[in-house]
């Protein structure tokens, strides 16, 4: 039977630690200064720029561009932070393909937008290396306010608070803050424990305390912390995942995508982290394309992703697609998961009946293929578990599974605010989560200073 | 095949492309060097008297450049050759001797006594070189010592010494002027009177490229100093163009050959000199920043336009923009433009927009039924050109002229078809006058 690399079934340590390093080195490697000014120059400095009207944040593009250009990455830095704290973050894992570089005029010219993301890295490293602070703190406010998860949007609703003067405790259910920047951005985008370093440039401004292993709804109930401080905010993310209905889903060697990845992230030594020869990634979105090409990456031979419509519904960017493309991962269409194929309760393969749009409506063709695979990835999509919620006294509303909040981000109960992905209507993007987190924020400050 | 041999005052050259007096004509080997590639001639660095000069040990280039580091502009704290007088004549002979069909000119500046120039000329003729140069330009060390722009500067000088050198030579002489003058023209018109055989420009601009926020000095800097320089490259083409069109259109300087000298880098800008009157071109910076091969665009890009537009020899080209010059107060005031934005080539940067609206006429939309579009607005249009300078796409925006007859939506009135310019203009006061 094959050894090493292509030893059968799920194993860990299948390459060498010089290709483990070199597989999950950046993806996007930094501008130098030079590059910088190079690609800042090719910046038209639009007039009421498409590109900071498609950035959630409303990052001022141009304008940072511009300060690149003219040897200025602090102000530049200062540019991007005032919209967005953790614009060194999103520098790196913004689908900038479909939101700023999109639009780009040079996008539309050309083909080959300004590398905006890169750019706002490039600002935000030098800003963030040299340890450069940009704001002060207002005059003690004498109110606190409790923040839920320190995750994007939890951090960016802290950091604002803080800035204004409020004194802020977050509630950490896990033992490191960051979210899904620690927990789930594909290794490759954010290196160098990029997502630690970015919680403690946003912290340093001061005001911000974390309470780490304080899960809502186990250690603490929302109404206690409603009548501990003047308001509260609810980043909590998304906790719950979708199943697959398939049957045989609980054979061993099925996982969820997300806690794949954790592990990952997670991990000292990527040669402990085990992985299938042979993966099949169920899902059509971020999760499923992180998932499958750092299955390869670590080293399985073969990767299908396995989406049940076709490529122009998947919500991974073509970009992301073509990324996963050349990393050798395989994307099937039009085929659903059926049935989890196992032998003695370990998977050896997935049954997949083919679809088709009849009508707007997906139905099974009946026929189905078998796919040989020893680990089956979830990543159908997560849902928010609204469970810490109860026992709040009067419920929270939700609007399709998630807290309904109205435009400022106020939820149904008076004092208690939300966003990022646990708020019905985002897009469940790191860069909206830090909007919503930053508005929420100057919509509390108004109600308590108001 | 276009034929681009050249006849300057009679010296002739397979190509009208000359290096131009500097570092690249220095020395035996950089010029051999140059031949190899195609130039048609060089004018050699600017000969002194010896003791030679000695330059600055430090940095004597500054320069400016576009954000991708495209030199833009170069200025220097160079002086002339700091060689042996005796050194620089030798290998100037040798040279000519081995590339009879080039042009070999040799530059000269020395003290503005008749004697210093007598012994110098009569050293340059013995090299058999094709004429001389006089060197009025340099604008900073030696005008210091009462040579080169110190000279160029003061037309009796310049009317003086190129009658010395009349007198004193059989060599054509081409005198260089410099640009660091209010009106050109009257330094041309010196150097006719004093009988020279054309006139090259322009020598370097007096500028200090820039200065370091560190330690408060001007570049280049010399241990914290800095001194002004010469400016050239293609920063200095429009200066240089204005200048050569100045003297051909000026009556009393009309037929004085032009070699024509600022910020030529490719094949057009050497196209645009002749047309505007200059019999051959020489260029420094472009060789100083590509190397010779440029040449060999120059050369093949000039045959390639001649060609197509049908001009066999340069005689059909130089001096055709020449009549085309004008004073502003002869321009048509009767010929009316407008800004037309194509749609389908408008990347919506939205340049034009805004820079018609903060800084000219607010003749461009920003919005259309709701939608991001710029469109001219007709009615506010002055025709100004600018956000066809502005726009980031060529040939987006056109500048379209109306017809006659046609409405000029700005004005209410129709466009006249005949031509009248500001001297018949009724705001005019002097107009008025000579009416009444
Ligand atoms: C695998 C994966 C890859 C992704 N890749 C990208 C990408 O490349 N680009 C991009 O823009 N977006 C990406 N996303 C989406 C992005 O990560 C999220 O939109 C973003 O992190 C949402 O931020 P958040 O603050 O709302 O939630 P989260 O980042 O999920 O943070 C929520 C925080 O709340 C804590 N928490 C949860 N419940 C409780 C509780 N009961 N008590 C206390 N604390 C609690 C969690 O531990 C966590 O720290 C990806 C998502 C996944 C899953
Ligand atoms: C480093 C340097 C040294 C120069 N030295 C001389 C010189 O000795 N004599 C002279 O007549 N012009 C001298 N010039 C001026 C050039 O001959 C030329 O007139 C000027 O550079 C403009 O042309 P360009 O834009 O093609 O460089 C010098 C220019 C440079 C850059
Ligand atoms: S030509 Fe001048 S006035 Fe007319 S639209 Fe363009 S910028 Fe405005």
């Amino acid at each position: 039977m094959a050894q090493g690399q292509f030893k059968d079934g799920i194993a860990a340590g299948r390459l060498s630690q010089a290709q483990y390093s070199e597989n999950f080195s950046d993806l996007h490697p930094p501008l130098d200064r030079h590059e910088a000014v190079v690609e800042a120059d090719r910046c038209y400095f639009c007039y009421d720029a498409p590109c900071l009207q498609a950035c959630p944040t409303s990052i001022d593009i141009p304008m940072f561009i511009r300060q690149i250009a003219t040897g200025n990455p602090l102000g530049s830095a200062k540019t991007i932070f005032d919209q967005n704290i953790l614009g060194g973050m999103c520098a790196r894992v913004c689908p900038t393909e479909t939101l700023c570089e999109e639009v780009c005029v040079r996008e539309v010219a050309e083909g080959k937008p300004v590398q905006i993301g890169r750019l706002q890295r490039y600002a935000t490293d030098v800003a963030m290396e040299a340890g450069r602070q940009f704001y002060e703190r207002a005059a003690s406010s004498g109110k606190t306010v409790a923040v839920v998860g320190a995750g994007p949007a939890g951090l960016a609703c802290a950091h604002r608070l803080a800035v204004s003067g409020h004194a802020v405790t977050l509630y950490e259910a896990k033992p490191k803050p960051g979210g899904l920047n620690e927990y789930g951005i594909a290794a490759y985008k954010t290196v160098d424990e990029f997502a630690q370093s970015e919680v403690d440039y946003v912290t340093a401004v001061g005001g911000i305390s974390i309470e780490y292993g304080m899960a809502l709804g186990r250690d603490i109930a929302l109404a206690e912390l409603a009548a501990k401080h003047d308001a509260v905010f609810l980043g909590m993310g998304l906790a719950g995942v979708n199943a697959l209905r398939a049957e045989g889903e609980d054979a061993s060697g099925v996982e969820n995508a997300v806690e794949f990845i954790a592990g990952l992230r997670q991990a000292d030594d990527l040669a402990t982290i085990p992985v299938g020869r042979r993966v099949v990634v169920i899902g059509g979105g971020m999760t499923a394309i992180d998932a499958a090409i750092q299955s390869k990456l670590l080293g399985a031979e073969e990767v299908t992703i396995c989406y049940r419509r076709g490529k122009e519904h998947m919500n991974a960017s073509e970009y992301e697609q073509d990324l996963a493309a050349s990393n050798g991962v395989v994307i099937r269409h039009w085929q659903q998961p059926k049935r989890v194929v196992a032998v003695n309760g370990t998977t050896v393969g997935i049954e997949l009946e083919y679809t088709r749009l009849v009508e707007g409506k997906l139905v099974g063709t009946g026929e189905v293929v078998t796919l040989a695979a020893d680990q089956v990835f979830k990543a159908i999509g997560q849902t928010f578990d609204a469970a810490p919620l109860n026992g709040s006294g009067n419920a929270i509303a939700l609007e399709k599974g998630r807290i309904k909040v109205d435009e400022e981000g106020r939820t149904s109960m008076t004092k208690v605010w939300a966003g990022g992905d646990c708020i019905f209507g985002g897009d469940d993007l790191t860069v909206s989560a830090v909007a919503q987190g930053r508005d929420a924020a100057m919509s509390i400050d108004r109600a308590l200073m108001g | 095949m276009a034929d681009i041999r050249n006849n300057f005052v009679g010296i002739k050259s397979p190509n009208p492309f000359w290096l131009a007096s500097a570092p690249p004509t220095d020395k035996e080997y950089n010029v051999v060097r140059a031949f190899r590639a195609g130039w048609g001639g060089v004018v050699w660095k600017t000969l002194g008297e010896d003791p030679h000069v000695v330059n600055v040990n430090g940095p004597r280039y500054g320069a400016i450049w576009s954000g991708d580091r495209r030199l833009l502009g170069m200025n220097n704290i160079e002086l002339i050759t700091d060689r042996p007088l005796q050194t620089n004549l030798r290998e100037i002979k040798r040279v000519k001797k081995e590339w009879p069909d080039r042009a070999m000119i040799v530059s000269l500046m020395v003290p503005c006594e008749e004697e210093n120039w007598k012994s110098i000329l009569k050293l340059v003729e013995e090299t058999e070189a094709d004429g001389i140069e006089l060197n009025f330009g340099c604008p900073h060390g030696m005008s210091e010592r009462g040579m080169g722009s110190a000279v160029g500067q003061v037309p009796e000088y310049i009317e003086m010494v190129v009658r010395w050198c009349k007198q004193n030579s059989r060599m054509p002489v081409i005198t260089k002027l410099t640009p660091n003058i209010t009106d050109i023209r009257k330094p041309a018109r010196a150097a006719r009177a004093g009988g020279t055989d054309a006139v090259s420009l322009i020598n370097t601009i007096n500028s200090i490229t820039g200065v370091d926020l560190d330690s408060f000095a001007p570049e280049p800097t010399i241990d914290g100093k800095g001194s002004h320089g010469g400016y050239c490259g293609p920063a200095v083409k429009p200066i240089a163009l204005n200048m050569v069109a100045e003297i051909a259109r000026d009556t009393e300087t009309a037929g004085l050959p032009i070699s024509g000298i600022g910020g030529i880098t490719t094949w057009r800008d050497a196209a645009e000199f002749l047309a505007l009157g200059a019999g051959n071109v020489q260029v420094c910076t472009a060789a100083m920043t590509y190397g010779f091969k440029v040449v060999e665009e120059m050369i093949e890009g000039l045959k390639n336009w001649m060609d197509v537009k049908g001009h066999a020899t340069l005689d059909d080209v130089i001096g055709r923009a020449t009549p085309n010059i004008s004073d502003w107060q002869y321009l048509n005031l009767n010929y009316v433009t407008k800004a037309r934005i194509n749609q389908d080539l408008c990347i919506q940067c939205g340049r034009c927009h805004i820079a018609c609206e903060d800084t000219s006429h607010q003749a461009i939309t920003a919005i259309v039924d709701g939608k991001r579009r710029f469109e001219v607005i007709e009615e506010e249009c002055v025709g100004c050109n600018l956000c066809v300078n502005v726009c980031p796409v060529e040939s987006c925006i056109d500048m379209v002229a109306l017809e006659a007859g046609a409405l000029d939506k700005r004005t209410g009135e129709k466009v006249d078809p005949t031509y009248a310019n500001w001297t018949t203009h009724p705001n005019n006061p002097a107009a008025r006058q000579a009416a009444e």
